[in-house]
């Protein structure tokens, strides 16, 4: 005990939120094992890993490099698309599930990277608002052209059309992308425990980049462009390293969440969706890791807490994002939870 | 840490005159500017600026608000690309050199309204200052490869080293954006002159010091230049200070150099007088 | 001839474009704040219009008016209530707070309307004018799209350039703390600019269920997302800019739809925009703002 009150704040923050994410994980087995958890609570524990993910890889862009991404799902689906269909060709050579969960993931994360460092080389000229609604275009050009997407193989490889299929595979291929049908007959390998390493693997990820010489450039090209440059930073080479990095961790998080359904689409992974973990990265807080696990996976179970509204639980979801965007920015209660909690939350850092 | 501080050289007096010296590798200027200048749209900020500045000098640049000093060190610092004229770092041609890379060439600066990574700690900033000369990669920062620890240990030495100059080691793990004016002036001079520049732009480094700060920071000004040997070259209008400290003064007015020599020159120069007061005053 | 034809649908839907872009421009121009929530309120006008004609028998007129009455008193009382007390906060907590609204306005629209789909009644969509021996038919309501557009276009800028509100706009969006001091009411300046852009929307909304007549509460979201796009497009904050880039983006989307794909044409328009902020990194006319060193 006496050894963590002599480390750091920074890096009692960071045990803070591994010992968190452990201490869950663990709980949520041992409720499961005693089988107190309700089906639907069960059935979410993936999305909510998947979503964590997310989070934390927008609170990379968002946070710490302090530029507003739209089009975050549109990297989700890039590795959505990728890992599944890896694991789907793999099938045979790779039988056990897990590793091949894993190797899925990686291929959905390095997909999701080179479509982040493609994006990137246009987006990252542009700034503020400009560079918004060029991440909002490309997530919705993936999405249009996963739609419009038809892969398939067969023994002469692999085969592939645009808009309409041409396919033309031989009895005994297997068409992976059917256009706007999406990708079916998935064998479900996603668990809880996989998200559970891959949160750990981003959190690991995460904090060491931000805590290392990269991590400082990238918050200085937030925190002031011009002086980063002025002491030799390259702004553009810093810009790209967070973005990729958040790119290649929404693709495994992509991954993981595709299987855990028979089938999906890519219109499951829209403008509502970036906006969705969005709101997770800002109610958490900028920059703040725990914050961003915590609002997403609080704000995934609170649709299903809710149902007991029926009808009504948008609406009041609606309500109560409001009322608390209102509530935590007023300074009267900004300067009331200043005083209770001592000094005042730092804004911006990361945690 | 690659880079240990520059063994001291013979101090070699340079003149600061409209001459540019014989390529004397002993002599020659660490900054040269020749014919230099920039348009905006149809007002020239900045026209033919000539200037050499001694390997080791501390030199000053003076005139009235809007004479466009501050333009010359954005030129310096290819903020502004030139539109016309050169600059010569250490005889090389800056040419079409970003900001980052003529920092990595040799200057540094600090700006007229303070910008410091406001949310980082006064020792991140330092650090970030070090950025260049901290030698690992993204790579070995994320698995915490050997080189990290043994780096991150040489960073912090070091930014502990340079905030001593200004006895700012107790304030290192303070935020940034919260220190208090004087200190967060400072601490941009720290950081510039972490990247180990051979020339420091200093941007009105006395704005808002009372008479004592300013003589403290002008013993400091000197006592960087001698530590570390380097050319300083400050915008400054505390005339006690300018006076004071700068070895050679050039005078700024509408974009336009009218007058270049020591402090005495300077000081009876009538063209100076009148730029600063009208002809009223030069009379 | 159907190039022409095709043309004239596309300055039609472009029209439509441009009407809610000004919203989306002028409430950024002087709030510096992206209304999300805009395109939701395109939603509301046309279901006040579509109740007005089709369950009070009003005459279309006075349904648009009256959509135009609600969305005014809408975006009004949404300014005051949830973005006026963010005005100091940072712009990102405005945005989430937008999209709350939205998410509110989608889900009420939601419980009152229902979510099945209404058809629009519009006599205008299927009669119109005969070119040409009957080859080019445009139906009256394209024609009065496109010259709805226009005559609001002409008004907003006599109005912004004119009369002392509309100086008073232009101010606030220069500098709020400055108009302040001139005396300028800069809380009633901000409201009168939402109320404009939130009247602008209900037009909008009653020309597009008319044209295109499917109406559900989630109609207004593609279309907010495409104006807000146009907007940026041409510029943000720059009301010639607005009429621009949504004439631009209807007559791409058109053409896109009509010779390459009708699925594939979104991604055509967002490609083409991305494209332009490349080598216009402010939009068509917007201004580069060169930050002071």
């Amino acid at each position: 005990m006496a050894k963590i009150r002599r480390l750091s704040k920074t890096n009692r923050r960071q045990l803070l939120t591994y010992g968190v994410v452990i201490l869950a994980y663990i709980i949520i087995q041992i409720m499961g094992g005693a089988g107190m958890l309700s089906s639907s609570l069960k059935g979410m524990l993936v999305p909510i890993c998947a979503y964590v993910v997310m989070a934390l890889s927008l609170n990379l862009t968002v946070g710490v490099l302090g530029e507003l991404s739209l089009g975050h799902a549109g990297f989700m689906s890039v590795g959505a698309f990728t890992g599944v269909t890896a694991s789907i060709v793999l099938q045979n050579v790779i039988p056990f599930a897990p590793l091949r969960l894993a190797v899925a993931m990686v291929v959905g994360a390095i997909f999701a990277a080179a479509a982040g460092f493609l994006i990137g080389i246009p987006v990252l000229r542009l700034n503020g608002d400009y560079l918004a609604i060029v991440t909002l275009a490309f997530g919705e050009i993936i999405k249009s052209i996963f739609n419009n997407m038809y892969l398939g193989f067969d023994s002469h490889g692999f085969q592939f059309s645009m808009i309409t299929d041409n396919t033309r595979l031989e009895d005994g291929g297997r068409l992976v992308i059917g256009g706007p049908m999406g990708v079916g007959s998935i064998q479900k390998i996603s668990t809880f425990t996989a998200g559970f390493v891959l949160i750990l693997v981003t959190l690991f990820v995460i904090f060491n980049l931000v805590h290392s010489r990269s991590g400082r450039a990238i918050m200085a090209v937030r925190d002031n462009r011009i002086a980063a440059e002025s002491v030799g930073i390259n702004v553009t080479k810093y810009k790209m390293m967070a973005f990729v990095t958040s790119a290649a961790l929404a693709g495994a998080a992509g991954t993981l969440f595709a299987m855990n359904y028979s089938t999906f689409t890519a219109n499951k992974f829209d403008f509502n969706t970036s906006i969705l973990v969005l709101v997770f990265v800002v109610l958490g807080g900028l920059g703040n890791m725990l914050g961003s696990i915590v609002a997403a996976a609080a704000l995934t179970i609170l649709p299903e807490a809710l149902r007991q509204f029926a009808d009504y639980r948008m609406l009041v979801y609606a309500i109560v994002l409001i009322l608390v965007m209102l509530a935590t920015n007023n300074p009267t209660i900004q300067s009331y939870t200043a005083r209770i909690f001592g000094k005042k939350h730092k804004k911006g850092g990361a945690a | 840490m690659s880079k240990p501080v520059r063994e001291p050289v013979k101090l070699v007096p340079v003149p600061s005159t409209n001459i540019i010296p014989e390529r004397d590798v002993d002599k020659s200027p660490i900054l040269e500017c020749r014919h230099l200048g920039i348009d905006f749209g149809g007002l020239s900020a900045v026209k033919d600026f000539n200037m050499a500045i001694g390997r080791t000098e501390i030199a000053g640049l003076i005139g009235p608000n809007g004479a466009g000093k501050t333009t010359v060190f954005n030129l310096l610092t290819k903020v502004y690309q030139p539109t016309r004229g050169s600059i010569l770092l250490d005889g090389r041609e800056t040419g079409k050199m970003t900001t980052a890379q003529v920092n990595r060439a040799g200057i540094a600066r600090t700006f007229q309204n303070i910008r410091l990574f406001d949310n980082l700690s006064v020792e991140d900033n330092v650090k970030l200052g070090l950025h260049n000369h901290i030698n690992y990669g993204m790579w070995s920062g994320i698995f915490r490869l050997p080189k990290y620890w043994k780096e991150e240990k040489a960073s912090h030495d070091r930014a502990m080293e340079l905030l001593s100059i200004f006895d700012m080691e107790n304030l290192a793990k303070t935020k940034a954006g919260s220190l208090p004016y004087g200190a967060q002036r400072r601490l941009e001079i720290v950081r510039a002159l972490a990247t180990n520049p051979s020339l420091l732009l200093l941007d009105e480094p006395a704005a808002g010091m009372n008479p004592s700060e300013t003589a403290e920071l002008m013993d400091n000004i000197v006592k960087i230049r001698d530590t570390f040997q380097i050319a300083i070259l400050l915008i400054e209008h505390d005339m006690n200070l300018v006076m004071g400290i700068c070895e050679g003064i050039g005078v700024l007015n509408f974009g336009q150099v009218i007058a270049k020599g020591t402090p005495d020159e300077i000081k009876n120069n009538p063209v100076v007088i009148e730029a600063y007061l009208g002809k009223k005053g030069a009379n | 001839m159907t190039f022409l034809s095709y043309l004239i649908i596309g300055i039609s839907l472009g029209s439509i474009y441009a009407i809610i872009a000004l919203g989306y421009t002028m409430v950024y121009g002087i709030a510096k704040m992206l209304n999300f929530a805009h395109g939701d309120i395109i939603m509301v006008g046309a279901y006040i219009c579509f109740y007005a004609i089709s369950s009070f028998q009003l005459p279309t007129p006075v349904g648009v008016v009256l959509a135009m009455a609600v969305c005014t008193m809408l975006g009004i009382l949404i300014e005051r209530l949830a973005y006026k007390p963010l005005r100091q906060a940072p712009s990102l907590a405005v945005l989430i707070t937008a999209i709350g609204v939205s998410y509110l306005l989608q889900n009420s629209a939601l419980l009152l309307w229902s979510s099945t789909p209404k058809v629009f009644p519009s006599k205008l969509r299927d009669t119109g004018v005969k070119l040409f021996d009957g080859q080019l038919n445009i139906s009256y309501i394209t024609i009065i799209t496109i010259v709805t557009c226009l005559i609001i276009m002409v008004a907003l800028t006599l109005f912004t350039g004119n009369t002392k509100m509309g100086k008073a706009m232009r101010a606030c969006s220069e500098d709020k703390g400055a108009a302040q001091l001139m005396g300028i009411n800069v809380d009633t300046t901000i409201s009168i600019t939402f109320a404009i852009g939130s009247a602008l929307a209900a037009i909008a909304g009653v020309l597009m269920c008319s044209a295109y007549p499917t109406l559900s509460p989630t109609t207004g979201s593609l279309p907010g997302i495409k104006a807000f796009t146009a907007a940026v497009f041409g510029g943000i904050g720059s009301i010639p800019g607005a009429l621009l880039g949504g004439l631009l983006l209807g007559v791409i989307e058109t053409f896109a739809k009509a010779y390459i794909s009708t699925q594939m044409s979104d991604a055509v328009v967002f490609a083409v925009l991305i494209v332009v902020l490349l080598f216009k990194p402010a939009g068509l006319l917007g201004k580069q703002i060169r930050e002071k060193v």
